[in-house]
C-alpha cells in the first residue's frame, strides 16, 4: 500500500499534520459533492410546494410533510393515467425477477460449457457473445420491435423479459465463464471417470461452488434491468411500462402545476431497490461492476 | 444413442444461446445495416439504394450537433471522470480511517439509474429554483447559472451529471489497481528516500496501464450509449442542442418515422463503438489464450 503520510526524511511533524488535514478536508468536500443531490432529493420530497418556491435548495424543511410521497406512490399523473408510480414499480418487479433468474441460469450453463467442456468452436462462441455485450442497443431496436410484433409479445411484460434475457446473456456468460475457468479441469475429468454426466457434474459440483458468482451476477443483472430505460421506453405501452419510464413521464409532463416534491419522491422510490442492493451487498456490487474490466 | 447424447450435450446446451446471439445480435445488425442502405421511411423497404441515408445523415444539421456533442461530451466525460477517479483513489489510498464510508459515498450514484440521476440534476440546475436561486438568496444577486436552458452550455450540464454518476466507478477500478501493486517495490523505493509523488509517477501509475485502458473502454462505451441521461435531464433540448447520436436515433425511429435515418445513425454509432472496443477485445482474448 502506498502511503503518502510516511514522513520524508527532513519534513517536520507540523507539515505532516497540515498535509493530513488537507487530505481529510479534500475527501470531505468530495463527499459533499456526491451526497448533495441525494440530500436535496430527500429534503425536497418532504417540503411543501410553497416552501420549495420561497426557500432555498439546501435548506432543511421547516415543516416535514409526506404528502408528496403519497402522491408519488399512488396519485401522480404519468400522461393521462394518475395512479402514481405504484403500478409501474410492480411492472419493474415483474420484469426484473424472471429476467434476472432466467439469464443467470442460462449464463451459468453457458459459462460451464465454455470453461469446462471445451470443444472446437467454444472459444468462437464465447468471442461472438462477448462482442455482443458491447453493441450499442440502438442498432437492434428496429428489428427487435418487429420481431416482438411477429412473436405477438410486443408491448407486453413477457416481451420485455425476453429482451432483457437475450441481451443479458453476454454478461452472465462472461461472469460464469471467468469464474469457472479457475476451477481445475481435473475435477470435471475425475467426475466423468466416476460416471457422472454433464448435468450431474454441473448440479452437484459446480452449482454448490458458485454462490459468490451467482450473487455478483444477480446484482449486476438486477441493477441493469431495474435501471433500464431504452428497452422500457421502446418496447412497452401504457400499462406495461417500467418505473424508469413512469418517472420520466411524471417529471417531464407539461400539464398542470409542477410538483417538484412529488418528482423527487418518485425519483427516490424508483431508486430505492438498487440503492438497497448497494447498501446491503455493496462488496458484491463493486465486484460485479469491476468484473471483466480488471484482469485477473 | 446414449453415448451420442452424452458427447453432444454441451453443444446442445450452448445451441439456443448461440442461435439467439446469431439472430438477435448479428442478424439484427445485418438487418439494420441493410435498411440503412434503403429509402425506408415509416415502413422498411428492402431495395438497396446506396449510401443515400448516410448522405442525408451527414448533411443534417441536427446530426451534426448530435455527433459534435458526442465528442464534446465524450471527451470531457472520459477525461474528467478518469482524473477525478484517479485523484479520489490516490487520496483514499493514504490509510484513511473512514475509508469504507467514503468509498460508499463516492460510489453510490452508480447504483442509480440515469433517469434518476437526470431527474435529480434537472432539479438542482433548474435556474428559477435550484442552485442559482439558492446562491442568489445568499446575497450574491448577480449570480447566474442557467446552463440547463442555455443552448450553448446545456451539453455541459449533461457532463456534470454523468461525471457525478460514473466517477465513483473509476475510483473503484483505480483503487483495486493501487492495491494490487507490489508493495515490496514501493517499500524499497521509500527506504531509498524517493519522494512519494515520484513513487506514484514512476512506479505505481505505469504499472496500472491496463486499468487505465479498461476504464477508458468502459467510459467511452457509456458515453456513446448515453441516452437516458439526456432524455431525463434536458430532453435533448433546448431545441436539439443536447442531442446525442443515441437520442437522434430514437427520435428518427419512434417520433419522426424515418427508419432509414434511424438505421444509418445506429450503424454509425456501432462503428464508433467497434473502432474502440474491437481492438481491445481482440488483444484481451489473444493474451488470455496465449
Amino acid at each position: 500500500m502506498a502511503d503518502i503520510s510516511t514522513p520524508a526524511p527532513r519534513s517536520g511533524t507540523g507539515a505532516r499534520i497540515a498535509l493530513r488535514w488537507t487530505l481529510y478536508l479534500l475527501l470531505c468536500l468530495f463527499a459533499l459533492f456526491y451526497l448533495m443531490p441525494l440530500f436535496v432529493m430527500i429534503t425536497t420530497s418532504i417540503k411543501s410546494l410553497d416552501e420549495i418556491r420561497t426557500g432555498d435548495l439546501i435548506a432543511l424543511p421547516r415543516e416535514v410533510t409526506f404528502d408528496a410521497w403519497r402522491t408519488a406512490w399512488s396519485g401522480a399523473c404519468t400522461g393521462i393515467q394518475c395512479e402514481g408510480v405504484r403500478p409501474f414499480f410492480w411492472n419493474s418487479v415483474l420484469i426484473a425477477i424472471p429476467a434476472v433468474a432466467i439469464s443467470t441460469l442460462i449464463g451459468a450453463l453457458n459459462g460451464y460449457v465454455v470453461a469446462q467442456w471445451r470443444f472446437r468452436g467454444a472459444n468462437l462462441f464465447f468471442s461472438l457473445m462477448l462482442f455482443g455485450c458491447f453493441i450499442p442497443f440502438q442498432v437492434v431496436l428496429l428489428p427487435m420491435a418487429r420481431v416482438l410484433g411477429i412473436m405477438g409479445i410486443a408491448g407486453t411484460i413477457p416481451g420485455l423479459i425476453f429482451v432483457h434475457v437475450i441481451y443479458g446473456l453476454g454478461f452472465t456468460t462472461l461472469f460464469f465463464r471467468n469464474y469457472y475457468v479457475t476451477i481445475p479441469a481435473e475435477l470435471t475429468r475425475a467426475a466423468k471417470v466416476d460416471g457422472a454426466g454433464f448435468f450431474r457434474i454441473f448440479w452437484s459440483i459446480f452449482l454448490p461452488l458458485s454462490l459468490p458468482i451467482i450473487v455478483v451476477t444477480v446484482i449486476w443483472q438486477f441493477t441493469q434491468i431495474w435501471n433500464d430505460f431504452l428497452f422500457g421506453v421502446s418496447f412497452s405501452q401504457a400499462g406495461t411500462q417500467p418505473v424508469t419510464v413512469a418517472l420520466n413521464n411524471i417529471v417531464n409532463s407539461t400539464t398542470g402545476v409542477k410538483e417538484y416534491n412529488v418528482d423527487m419522491a418518485a425519483a427516490i422510490i424508483a431508486a430505492l431497490p438498487t440503492l438497497l442492493v448497494y447498501v446491503v451487498a455493496g462488496k458484491y456490487f463493486v465486484r460485479g461492476l469491476t468484473a471483466g474490466s480488471v484482469k485477473g | 444413442m446414449l453415448k451420442w447424447l452424452e458427447t453432444h450435450t454441451p453443444k446442445m446446451v450452448l445451441a439456443p444461446s448461440f442461435i439467439a446471439v446469431l439472430i438477435f445480435v448479428y442478424g439484427f445488425i445485418a438487418w439494420t445495416g441493410w435498411v440503412s442502405l434503403t429509402r425506408s421511411r415509416l415502413l422498411p423497404k428492402y431495395e438497396i439504394d446506396g449510401l443515400i441515408q448516410y448522405d442525408r445523415l451527414f448533411a443534417s444539421p441536427r446530426w451534426d450537433t448530435a455527433f459534435g456533442n458526442l465528442f464534446i461530451f465524450g471527451a470531457l466525460f472520459i477525461v474528467i471522470a478518469m482524473v477525478l477517479g484517479l485523484v479520489l483513489a490516490i487520496l483514499l489510498d493514504q490509510n484513511i480511517r473512514t475509508e469504507g464510508a467514503l468509498r460508499t459515498i463516492y460510489l453510490y450514484p452508480m447504483a442509480l439509474s440515469m433517469i434518476v440521476t437526470g431527474t435529480a440534476w434537472k432539479w438542482i440546475l433548474n435556474p428559477g429554483l435550484g442552485l442559482e436561486a439558492t446562491v442568489q438568496g445568499w446575497g450574491f444577486e448577480t449570480f447566474s447559472f442557467d446552463w440547463l436552458v442555455d443552448p450553448d452550455m446545456a451539453i455541459y450540464t449533461v457532463v456534470i451529471a454523468a461525471i457525478w454518476q460514473s466517477s465513483g466507478f473509476v475510483m473503484a477500478l483505480f483503487l483495486a489497481g493501487l492495491r494490487s501493486v507490489d508493495t515490496e517495490i514501493i517499500r524499497a523505493a521509500q527506504v531509498d528516500g524517493i519522494p512519494t509523488w515520484r513513487v506514484y509517477t514512476a512506479i505505481i501509475l505505469p504499472s496500472m496501464a491496463p486499468i487505465f485502458l479498461s476504464a477508458f473502454i468502459v467510459l467511452s462505451h457509456l458515453a456513446i450509449k448515453s441516452f437516458d441521461l439526456v432524455i431525463a435531464l434536458t430532453g435533448g433540448g433546448p431545441g436539439y442542442a443536447t442531442d446525442l447520436p443515441a437520442t437522434y436515433m430514437y427520435a428518427m425511429a419512434f417520433s419522426r418515422g424515418d427508419l432509414g435515418q434511424a438505421a444509418s445513425s445506429a450503424m454509425v454509432m456501432m462503428l464508433v463503438v467497434f473502432a474502440i472496443v474491437v481492438p481491445y477485445l481482440y488483444s484481451e482474448l489473444r493474451s488470455k489464450d496465449g
